[in-house]
């Protein structure tokens, strides 16, 4: 087993997208890390791309051969890999497993989503796949549907209220302001959030992440030739995943992802770190009190405590940990598949200083955190500074 | 995407009377019914069991947003049941035929209502949803006052 390390990395502009199919999107992103990294395409090994369900956004399967394909890597194995929303964060794994293992050196990881050209309501329904089809989007329970049964139930175990609920959205705008990459250039209140429309009670539009285009790429290769590439190397000092149920009905707890603070532990330990020595981090806010759990499933701060601490201020940039210095779902977008690899984007180039308006002092540690539906998959990565 | 008839069907006992399966080796019970004990794995000795019916809410949320066949519904009120015998269930709250709004710990039971037709010619499906059942939240009330 070998030391892995980012050496290059590539985002497109996420947003509404007309002008862009899913190919350009791939290419964009893709070039960008191709450049990013100072490598040519026939140095690449092996590609592995993450993408949720481009099959139901645009009757398009075999995207990670597409990715190859458009990036003109040549015959190089291809491989797509789905984990719903956790889709991006998994690929990454699975590419960091291919190198770790000595079986490829140079691995391109892309992630894409091209969702906006089907209706708001078609784009819902292939969303809900990420749950129990059966017996959650067979009765009508929609995704935010499912996150608002959890909400409630933590306001209802620990007091947590909508306002802390809007303040998270509040921050990631805030946050998203500065990125330009980011879907939403729009500062927004508390009183805006409580007051937009209800989705599903106690969300509203703004808890709710929007539907975006996008993708992301990194490029991977072992740390002890990563230097050749790029001067500040970014080390992957754990990689981890666990699964859980499909069915939220079916969890232990509905207030906390099992299978993020199984991958959390786990990847604490394998990187010798704990959550003080985290700098800065990229959480799955797919809905507000998904950013809340999350805060409590990675060990910042105790179960109930949260929400008080990110309506304190603690999470801004340059607070006690920086939260979504992207913007994080809710304000960068979130094009399902990229989510995960746009995440260790984002966290390379706040440890490289690299991360223009939005960078955190001397960051040095930072965590990725993707979840697959209500949580039957989770993914966290630990990176850091490896000059 | 069309509803299959096929996936109503094949759990329609599941879906109408509450059908769901129980470990003999472990005595663990599950809704809806599945192959394999989460607890005994190969070990498993799963034979059908059928739930009662009554329990309390676990969690509620009420959708305005709806999903694709919904539509005509919303808004509509679903939330977690945990059932008296154990597991936790999905299903919509009937808040319509309460007068007392609903909040954690409301006990309901279950009945039989349509879920959704596919338009004025197609099949109705129909499923297993929840009422508030103020007359086991007395009786609740009152054996606990018993023990006190």
């Amino acid at each position: 087993m070998r030391d892995v390390a980012i050496i290059g990395v590539g985002l497109t502009k996420f947003g509404e997208r007309w002008d862009s199919s899913i190919k350009e999107l791939m290419a964009e992103a893709g070039l960008a890390a191709l450049q990013d990294a100072n490598i040519t395409s026939k140095d690449i090994n092996a590609i592995y791309g993450g993408s949720m369900t481009p099959g139901r956004f645009i009757g398009q399967e075999h995207v990670a051969a597409l990715m190859a394909d458009q990036l003109g890597l040549g015959n190089i194995p291809a491989t797509r890999v789905e984990n719903a929303c956790a889709s991006g964060g998994s690929a990454l794994r699975q590419g960091y497993m291919a190198v770790a293992s000595g079986i490829h050196d140079i691995v391109v990881v892309g992630g894409v989503e091209k969702m906006t050209d089907v209706s708001t309501s078609e784009a819902t329904t292939a969303l809900g796949g990420a749950g129990d089809q059966e017996w959650e989007l067979f009765q009508g329970i929609t995704f935010p549907g499912l996150y608002a049964l959890m909400a409630r139930r933590h306001m209802h175990d620990y007091g947590t209220t909508e306002e802390q609920l809007a303040a998270v959205a509040v921050k990631n705008h805030a946050n998203a302001y500065k990125n330009k990459y980011a879907q939403f250039h729009k500062l927004i209140t508390i009183d805006e959030v409580l007051n937009s429309k209800k989705v599903a009670d106690p969300l509203k539009l703004l808890d709710c992440s929007p539907i975006t285009d996008g993708a992301a790429a990194v490029v991977l290769a072992p740390l002890e030739i990563a230097k050749k590439y790029n001067d500040t190397p970014i080390k992957i000092a754990a990689s981890e995943q666990a699964s859980d149920t499909l069915r939220l009905a079916d969890r232990e707890s509905i207030t906390s992802i099992k299978a993020a603070r199984i991958s959390a532990e786990n990847a604490y330990r394998h990187a010798g770190v704990t959550p003080k020595d985290i700098d800065v981090a990229e959480v799955h806010d797919c809905f507000t009190i998904a950013e809340i759990i999350a805060m409590e499933d990675l060990g910042f701060f105790k179960k109930g405590e949260a929400a008080k601490a990110i309506e304190e201020g603690r999470t801004q940039i340059n607070g006690d940990v920086s939260v979504n210095t992207s913007g994080g779902l809710k304000g960068c977008g979130h094009p399902v598949g990229a989510t995960g690899i746009k995440q260790a984007v984002e966290i390379t180039w706040q440890l490289r200083g690299e991360a223009e308006g939005r960078q955190v002092d001397g960051a040095e540690i930072g965590l990725t955190h993707n979840v697959g539906g209500s949580g039957a998959t989770a993914v966290v990565h630990v990176l850091k500074r490896a000059d | 995407m069309e509803k299959s008839p096929a996936d109503l069907w094949r759990h329609v006992k599941s879906r109408y009377f509450l059908l769901g399966s129980v470990c003999e080796n472990c005595g663990t019970k599950y809704f809806p019914p599945r192959v394999v004990c989460r607890k005994c794995g190969r070990n498993t000795k799963m034979k059908p069991y059928k739930f009662n019916g009554t329990g309390e809410i676990y969690s509620f949320t009420t959708i305005r947003a709806p999903a694709d066949e919904f539509e005509e519904q919303a808004p509509y009120t679903v939330g977690l049941i945990k059932l008296d015998e154990g597991p936790i269930i999905e299903g919509h709250i009937l808040t319509d035929e309460s007068n007392e709004p609903i909040k954690i710990g409301t006990r309901v039971k279950v009945a039989f209502r349509k879920m959704y037709k596919e338009g004025n010619e197609g099949l109705i499906y129909y499923h297993y949803k929840f009422v508030p059942a103020p007359e086991q939240q007395k009786k609740q009330e009152k054996s606990k006052q018993k023990r006190a």
